[in-house]
């Protein structure tokens, strides 16, 4: 008798096998049976969108409510949302489709959205500097080897290493085929049979904390 | 009077029906000339029966020439390939149905000229019971799934299995324990991967035992998210932990939140609650792109404990840089065997350490072969380095 946590292992033992087949054998009924999986995943995201939406929106409602520190910024953030879902509507109806250039979402979108978007990115060159500089430090002789390395490696990637000598672009790329892709590949190899070794361990039912 | 004049009506409607006919429908249409030009149809190999492959074979003197495949099944005849610039080429047509019979021909034309192809012989399209060019892939099925099945058996038997000390998630309690002390939350991150993402299948994981450790410290675990099917895993996932953990009454679902599905957005988002919030450990463990360093780099900042883990093998030397302990690929995937130290789920980790053995012994072989046969020209070691290369 399945009972509790044994209908939702079975479902997750069956469609795994199911999928596994399905990989192997592309007759009908079984070929489809992936894309069919993805669709149904598509219109399940579909609906927990609305739940996103409501988690995001009952939080900072919440927040405003009890006057919880930094309150204001809740507004904010309800404002915006208002904001961009009253122009991606204003632009339908206008334009019959929202993503159109020259909507009132899409000015929206290049004019507010992207600058923010383009901030954030640009923060990580400042990022990368200040983390480059604590992982350089030649503290022990690891990290001197790393800081050598990564200066070859970064000299290489430079005009001004050629007129230094020919040879450091070509010792960088030494460096960046050879060591870094060994390594690369050692990891890549371990996270495809680690990859291998959830899933097996899932459809099997032997882990199991995934399951409320 | 009446009867001479309906008869040249008939007459002349009769005349204007000759002459239509007579008219080619389209009275530009240009001459086309029969021609011995190949064309071949064959059913695809390895599908469902949907689909049918056109093959043709033009001269050079073609080159300039465009080309549209007909398909014709009962006689109704369809244009399937308007205009393809290439004199030969390839053409899958998987708008058929599986076990109907079709044939083809196509039409060379530029303008002045065209050129029509012999009609294909008719071809079935069936569906295969078994995909031959995966054969590579069910041997090494066969070979993990059954590796993994015998160690599984062997730890039920009792026997014992050992895994190497993973200090990253030695670290987790220390990490739940100072944010405890401190009276801070912790942040668990589970990046911008979906449900249907394996590092984020792990993250979910690992998640459920971190939880179940802030639930026995009593301590608020913050799991923002940027999939609200991941968002609504990880409240199941927590809830799960609490209640395990006999705290399902401190268990707060709002703690588990959307962010955003824009990642930049996220990154703000997370490195704001971050700065209010001031949480005593992170955990990142998921898929990450661009925006690892940003949440890192801000979690070093506020002066969190912060543990690491992804297979992204371009964002691991960030996680390096600016966390206290990284999981490096495999590490991560083994996470909640080690924290559950289950035998069984060990079981499936020596699996994978022999799966790995074998892999390193087929490189050293192909390093070996690849030195004797191609470099020093022998051919024996040339013919099983080929063969290697062929089963790799």
């Amino acid at each position: 008798m399945i009972k509790g946590k044994g209908i939702p292992l079975a479902i997750a033992f069956l469609t795994g096998v199911i999928i596994i087949i399905a990989f192997f054998i592309p007759h009908s009924p079984f070929g489809s049976f992936e894309e069919i999986s993805l669709r149904w995943y598509s219109i399940i995201a579909g609906f927990t969108m609305l739940l996103g939406v409501d988690s995001l929106l009952r939080l900072h409602i919440n927040k405003i409510r009890r006057m919880d520190s930094n309150w204001q910024y809740s507004i904010i953030l309800l404002a915006g949302f208002t904001l961009i879902v009253s122009f991606g509507v204003i632009s339908t109806v206008h334009f019959g489709n929202a993503f159109l250039t020259g909507s009132e979402f899409m000015y929206l979108y290049d004019n507010m959205i992207i600058p923010l978007q383009s901030t954030m990115f640009s923060l990580l060159a400042f990022f990368i500097a200040s983390a480059a500089y604590r992982a350089f430090r030649a503290r022990n002789f690891d990290a001197t080897l790393l800081l050598i390395t990564a200066i070859i490696v970064m000299l290489g990637r430079v005009p001004i290493a050629e007129m230094i000598s020919s040879k450091i672009p070509l010792f960088t790329e030494w460096i960046m085929s050879v060591p870094q892709m060994a390594a690369k590949r050692g990891i890549i190899i371990g996270i495809a049979l680690g990859g291998i070794g959830v899933s097996l361990r899932i459809i099997l039912g032997i882990e199991r904390s995934y399951l409320s | 009077m009446k009867r001479y004049l309906l008869l040249l009506a008939v007459i002349f409607c009769a005349f204007l029906l000759y002459a239509q006919d007579s008219i080619p429908a389209d009275s530009n249409q240009v001459q086309i000339y029969e021609s011995a030009i190949e064309l071949t149809v064959s059913d695809t190999p390895n599908d469902d029966g949907r689909s049918l492959t056109v093959r043709w074979c033009a001269d050079d003197s073609l080159k300039n020439y465009l080309v549209d495949i007909h398909r014709i099944e009962n006689e109704k005849d369809t244009l399937i390939l308007a205009s393809s610039a290439a004199s030969r080429g390839l053409f899958t047509d998987n708008s058929v149905e599986s076990n109907h019979t079709y044939s083809y021909y196509g039409i060379f034309s530029n303008g002045d000229n065209s050129y029509r192809t012999v009609t294909s012989e008719a071809v079935k399209a069936k569906g295969q019971w078994f995909n031959v060019s995966r054969l590579d892939s069910f041997i090494a099925l066969l070979l993990i799934a059954g590796s993994f099945l015998w160690f599984i058996n062997q730890a039920k038997m009792g026997k014992k299995l050992y895994i190497r000390k993973i200090s990253g998630l030695d670290a987790v309690e220390e990490a739940v324990g100072r944010s405890t002390e401190m009276g801070k939350p912790i942040m668990y991150i589970l990046g911008i991967g979906y449900v249907t993402d394996i590092p984020t299948i792990a993250g979910l994981t690992i998640l459920g035992r971190v939880a179940k450790k802030a639930a026995e410290y009593d301590t608020r675990i913050l799991v923002p998210s940027y999939d609200p099917v991941v968002m609504t895993t990880a409240q199941e996932v927590v809830k799960e932990s609490f209640t395990e953990a006999g705290r399902p009454d401190t268990y707060r679902k709002e703690d588990t939140m959307y962010i955003t599905q824009d990642q930049f957005g996220y990154a703000a988002g997370v490195d704001g609650m971050m700065m209010r919030e001031k949480p005593g450990a992170i955990f990142l463990q998921g898929l990450f792109f661009a925006e690892a360093l940003i949440l890192a780099e801000t979690g070093y900042s506020i002066g969190a404990i912060q543990i690491a883990g992804t297979t992204e093998t371009a964002q691991l030397p960030f996680f390096v840089a600016a966390c206290d302990y990284t999981l490096i690929g495999e590490e991560m995937m083994a996470a909640s065997v080690y924290l559950e130290r289950e035998p069984l789920m060990l079981g499936s980790l020596v699996a994978e350490d022999l799966i790995k053995v074998i892999i390193v012994i087929i490189l050293i072989a192909g390093f070996i072969f690849g030195i004797l046969g191609p470099g020093m020209k022998i051919d024996l070691f040339n013919n099983l380095f080929d063969w290697l290369i062929r089963i790799i």
